[in-house]
């Protein structure tokens, strides 16, 4: 059930997407994108705006787009051309920010969602491409810009290509605006063109956010900003729309306005208001020439769309995995390649899903280590499932193991964990009848009330028997070998 | 040679406030004499200018570049980037390896 | 000897040191001497004021250098060991380059232009960066910050602008090659007012990587030189495409190689058809220059060309279209001057109040005019009818210059409607100053290439330029048709007359 705003009211929601790409070099030179590297060590004439320097479009950035614009449907214009939009802003080195502005690289699509078991489709007004800009550290009033006396510029992140998603206001509830976003970073991380972590700022979703009585012309939105993960963003939609209705009900009127989301508060504030808008005075970059995207080129590209999340979505429910499940493994970074691994080694793919969602990903999770980064494959999967299929490994001793891979980050395969952690499963009839005549001799008063008919009372034999083998009885065995010692 | 005449008041002439709304847009410290002398000048410039309007009907694509090309593309291989200390060595203010300003007061766009 | 050294051609002074019957070291040195003789600092009424900085010692480790290798026995290119001073706006690694404007004031760029490394890889040796309108604003070399040019030909008048110091410097015998460029004409312009050959390539012939830029859909660079074939020949040294600039011609995406400039150049216009623009003569002009004009016209068909009327129907519009062109385009590159990342910072509270301040205090008056032109042009409300308008024009006037092309080779018209004018003659009047660029923003507009050559004289016996347009990367033809004017007339072109530089 999404979450609805109050009863008489319609919440009007876009989303503005930002995602940096994974290119070697940046949009308009070939300084590496590199992050977290010594500030300004990947800066040149061109991404440092030194007069006399020129930018040429970086080809990769160009593809990416197109690759992006047709994963999430939109038409590839034939011809497009980059912008200046002008603004003063220190960390814009040229006072203007190349984008593009009537002709973007991609025109009109849509995302098709299922948000709490329905369908839900999301226009796309566009995407385009531009460039991203510095950072800013801010000296005195305690790292923020706020009270800040001084500000300190670093641009090695000035010039790496972006491209920036405009959803049209589709969107009706908080819980439709993080599926979209899910589903975005989703398709372009499927596509390998960005790493797309909102937490780390290689996605930046901006949500402009109104009320309206159903059926009234839209309202006046607020823009929101400083969403840091798909949970910020619904709880900012939520507490802004509720804001909104709060002011409108006591005969307010919203004011056109950018507000920031304080996450530690859970409001959203006022950045600055909007008394007019912006004039950025657009005009066609005269440095740099229409880029032509013919449609045999499209095609190309199209060709080399891989499996888009919500194919492959349909494709393991297919195959029998449950959409919850589904959904995690499509969504999880590294894990459908993982799962598809796993297959095909010959196991089961429910039980992969299973081992996948449930303790790999429970485990991790308790460790905080995202599965992309835990070292563990689908070889590995596979491997599990098979030393459970073929007795080697009880369930509880497989769950061991897959807390060994999560500790030591997949180093060693499920084999060599049980193997050399002494996890395998006792099926040595001999050496388990051994035991199990010892604990039958060792505890005559339960066997007596056994033989009396409370079968039940067997189970604490089997503790036993776990115990002295420290867990690696196999349990199926234990219980014959006890049911047949017990019966007279 | 066509000059318009200096008298004539075009409804392109600026105001002294609309040379100041200009001036806030270019980021540009006018004074007030700045301003009430280039009002005037501004106008006649743009009120000869504004003859661009007696030609060329919406149907006319307008012409950016003299020599039409398209996809000017690079290569995504890297190129060496700049010694930082030279780079910094030009700004008029750099601390701790960046480029040092006062107090941004404005938010970004 | 010496002097000898100074009036040489390019040509001339190449071919001697080939033959080692002068070094580099001795052509620099000479040179370097003439600048010390008459250039001062522009405060002296008969200082040249050509250079705002001379590179003395790396022009005489270069030369010695090319001297050096010319015994190692080295094939060396056709322009090594020439003496060249370049506009200051083309960006050289360890030399401050300002632009002509205080903005930029101590600003040591941290690269080479792509033209400054082709001038290096051909051994054309830098001495030093001339004097312009700040950034490249202006018709007169008045702009600049840093104090006039003055014309060698009378000292007291302008060059002609922007690139003012490159032409005098020519003109004045202190290089015999110079780099300018041309916006607007201002390399054409100073070209004819100082007595010069001057060249625009056609737009994307030249690479415009290291150059400052002032409205980037028209900037090209050019040369100056005292002869048609000097002029080619440095022409041919800076042109070729640059993967750098994206606007830079490639010849493998075109399907064409860039002009060869050389090869036909003294053909003759012997069965060339010449058109006369009709639009670019008449009222406006000064009558000294309509003579020399027309006497060159009769000329050309003394040589066998067909002189036929010609119209580039829109070119009135040019002068309006290009003041809102350029001043739009101008508006968005220098936002760049800020205060934060080089050149000068005024101290204020705020990045913002420090950017106005900046801006105010470093800009000066015709800068500020074009940024608030071209602001103005690009704001809401007005982008339409200036900017975007302008833009449709632009498309008629290259329209216009293309169906000429069908009838005629080249096209002709005066380069500028006077002859060089006093200094602060027309500084209080922003108009009339644009309006010395009357004849060449067509050809600016639409990109195609155009050469004045020196045309006879005007009043006070003062030069007078012809300017040839040709067809996109028709370069050759325009070099070809002014060398045979050249030819025809003989001109000197060491400047004479009373109030002149003093000779060599």
């Amino acid at each position: 059930m999404v979450t609805t705003v109050k009863e008489g009211w319609e919440l009007v929601v876009g989303l503005e997407v930002h995602v940096e790409l994974v290119t070697t070099t940046k949009m308009w030179c070939g300084c590496l994108t590199h992050f977290g590297e010594e500030p300004n060590t990947n800066i040149c004439p061109v991404c440092t705006g030194q007069p006399g320097s020129l930018p040429v479009v970086n080809g990769a950035a160009v593809r990416a787009a197109a690759l992006i614009g047709l994963a999430i449907n939109c038409s590839v214009n034939e011809t497009s051309q980059f912008h200046r939009k002008n603004y003063f802003y220190p960390d814009l080195v040229k006072n203007y920010q190349i984008s593009q502005y009537d002709v973007p690289i991609c025109s009109e699509g849509h995302l098709e969602l299922e948000v709490e078991g329905s369908p839900v489709t999301v226009g796309i007004e566009r995407l385009h491409m531009e460039e991203d800009t510095g950072k800013s550290t801010h000296l005195g009033g305690s790292g923020r810009l706020h009270g800040a006396d001084t500000s300190l510029i670093d641009y090695n992140r000035a010039g790496v290509p972006l491209m920036e998603v405009v959803s049209h206001p589709d969107i009706h509830d908080a819980e439709t605006a993080q599926a979209y976003v899910r589903e975005l970073q989703g398709i372009v991380e499927t596509l390998g063109v960005s790493d797309a972590r909102m937490d780390q700022g290689s996605m930046r979703v901006d949500a402009n956010v109104s009320v309206r009585r159903p059926g009234e012309p839209l309202g006046i939105r607020t823009e929101i900003k400083n969403l840091n993960s798909v949970r910020s963003l619904g709880r900012a939609i939520a507490y802004e729309a509720q804001r909104q209705i709060e002011v409108l009900e006591d005969g307010g009127e919203i004011v056109m306005q950018t507000r920031h989301w304080d996450e530690s508060t859970g409001r959203t504030e006022t950045l600055r208001v909007k008394e007019t808008v912006t004039d950025y005075r657009y005009f066609p970059d005269p440095d740099l020439v229409p880029v032509h995207c013919p449609a045999d080129w499209v095609d190309e590209i199209r060709a080399e769309l891989p499996e888009l999340p919500a194919a492959a979505r349909a494709r393991l429910t297919d195959a029998g995995v449950d959409e919850a499940q589904a959904a995690a493994l499509v969504g999880t970074s590294g894990m459908l390649a993982a799962f598809d691994e796993a297959v095909a080694t010959g196991a089961d793919p429910r039980t992969v899903a299973n081992w996948l969602v449930g303790d790999v990903a429970g485990q991790l999770s308790t460790a905080e280590v995202d599965f992309a980064d835990s070292g563990i494959t689908g070889a590995h999967v596979g491997q599990l499932v098979a030393l459970v299929d073929d007795g080697t490994l009880s369930n509880n001793l497989a769950k061991q193991v897959v807390e060994h891979l999560v500790a030591d980050r997949g180093s060693r395969s499920p084999a060599v964990v049980a193997q050399e952690e002494g996890l395998q499963q006792v099926s040595d009839t001999d050496e388990l009848q051994a035991i199990v005549d010892r604990v039958v001799a060792d505890n005559p008063d339960t066997v007596a009330t056994i033989r009396d008919g409370n079968t039940k009372a067997i189970g604490a034999l089997v503790g036993q028997v776990m115990k002295e083998t420290r867990g690696q009885a196999d349990p199926r065995a234990t219980n014959e070998l006890l049911r047949a010692a017990i019966t007279p | 040679m066509r000059r318009p005449s200096r008298r004539r008041v075009s409804e392109m002439a600026l105001s002294e406030a609309e040379v100041r709304h200009v001036a806030r847009l270019a980021r540009l410290d006018l004074s007030d004499d700045d301003v009430a002398e280039l009002a005037p000048q501004l106008s006649q410039i743009l009120e000869y200018a504004e003859q661009v309007g007696e030609v060329a009907a919406d149907d006319v694509e307008p012409m950016v570049h003299p020599f039409p090309v398209t996809n000017v593309m690079r290569d995504d291989h890297p190129a060496a980037s700049l010694p930082r200390d030279e780079v910094l060595s030009q700004a008029p203010d750099a601390r701790e390896d960046r480029f040092a300003v006062p107090r941004i007061v404005a938010e970004d766009a | 000897m010496t002097s000898d050294l100074l009036t040489d051609t390019a040509a001339g002074l190449a071919a001697r040191m080939a033959a080692r019957e002068v070094s580099a070291r001795e052509v620099v040195d000479a040179h370097l001497d003439r600048i010390e003789a008459t250039d001062g600092d522009g405060t002296s009424d008969t200082d040249v004021h050509a250079f705002l900085t001379v590179v003395a010692d790396t022009a005489r480790r270069h030369a010695d250098d090319v001297d050096q290798r010319r015994v190692t026995g080295r094939d060396l290119g056709p322009l090594a060991g020439v003496p060249l001073a370049l506009k200051d706006l083309f960006t050289m690694r360890g030399a401050p380059t300002t632009v002509g404007s205080r903005i930029l004031e101590g600003w040591v760029p941290p690269y080479d232009a792509t033209v400054t490394e082709k001038l290096r890889a051909a051994d054309v040796i830098v001495l030093g960066k001339t004097n312009m309108d700040e950034f490249a604003m202006g018709s007169s070399t008045e702009n600049s910050a840093y104090g006039p040019t003055r014309n060698p030909w009378d000292l007291g008048r302008v060059p002609g602008g922007s690139s003012g110091g490159s032409a005098a410097a020519v003109a004045a015998l202190q290089a015999p090659l110079s780099l300018g460029t041309d916006t607007g004409g201002s390399i054409r312009q100073p070209a004819a007012l100082c007595g010069l050959v001057g060249s625009k390539p056609t737009y994307g012939a030249v690479s415009r990587y290291g150059m400052v830029a002032f409205a980037s859909s028209l900037d090209q660079a050019g040369p100056f030189a005292r002869s048609v074939t000097d002029a080619a020949l440095l022409q041919s040294v800076i042109q070729g495409h640059d993967p750098r600039d994206s606007t830079s011609i490639d010849p493998v995406r075109v399907g064409r190689d860039l002009p060869d400039l050389l090869a036909d150049l003294d053909a003759g216009v012997e069965g060339l058809t010449i058109g006369v623009v009709t639009e670019l003569q008449g009222e406006g002009y000064e009558p000294g220059v309509l003579a020399a004009f027309e006497d060159s016209l009769r000329r050309f068909e003394a040589l066998g060309a067909t002189v036929v009327e010609a119209s580039i129907p829109h070119a009135s519009y040019g002068l309006p279209a290009y003041y809102l062109v350029a001043p739009s385009e101008a508006s968005s590159n220098l936002a760049r001057f800020d205060g934060v990342r080089y050149g000068l910072r005024v101290d204020a509270p705020t990045a913002e109040e420090m950017n106005a301040a900046t801006r105010g205090a470093g800009f000066g008056p015709e800068v500020r005019r074009r940024i608030m032109i071209g602001t103005h042009a690009l704001s809401s409300g007005y982008y339409d009818a200036f900017y975007n308008q302008a833009s449709r024009v632009r498309r008629l006037i290259a329209n216009d210059f293309a169906t000429a092309f069908e009838q005629v080779d080249v096209l002709v018209s005066p380069t500028s409607p006077s002859v060089a004018f006093p200094l602060g003659d027309k500084t209080d009047d922003p108009l009339a100053m644009y309006l010395n660029d009357v004849a060449t923003v067509p050809a600016s507009l639409a990109g195609v290439p155009a050469v004045s050559v020196p045309n006879g004289r005007g009043a006070e016996g003062l030069p007078t330029g012809l300017q040839v347009m040709g067809p996109l990367l028709g370069d050759d033809r325009c070099f070809r048709v002014a060398r045979a004017l050249e030819a025809d007339l003989g001109l000197d072109p060491v400047p004479s007359g009373a109030n002149a530089v003093a000779p060599a």
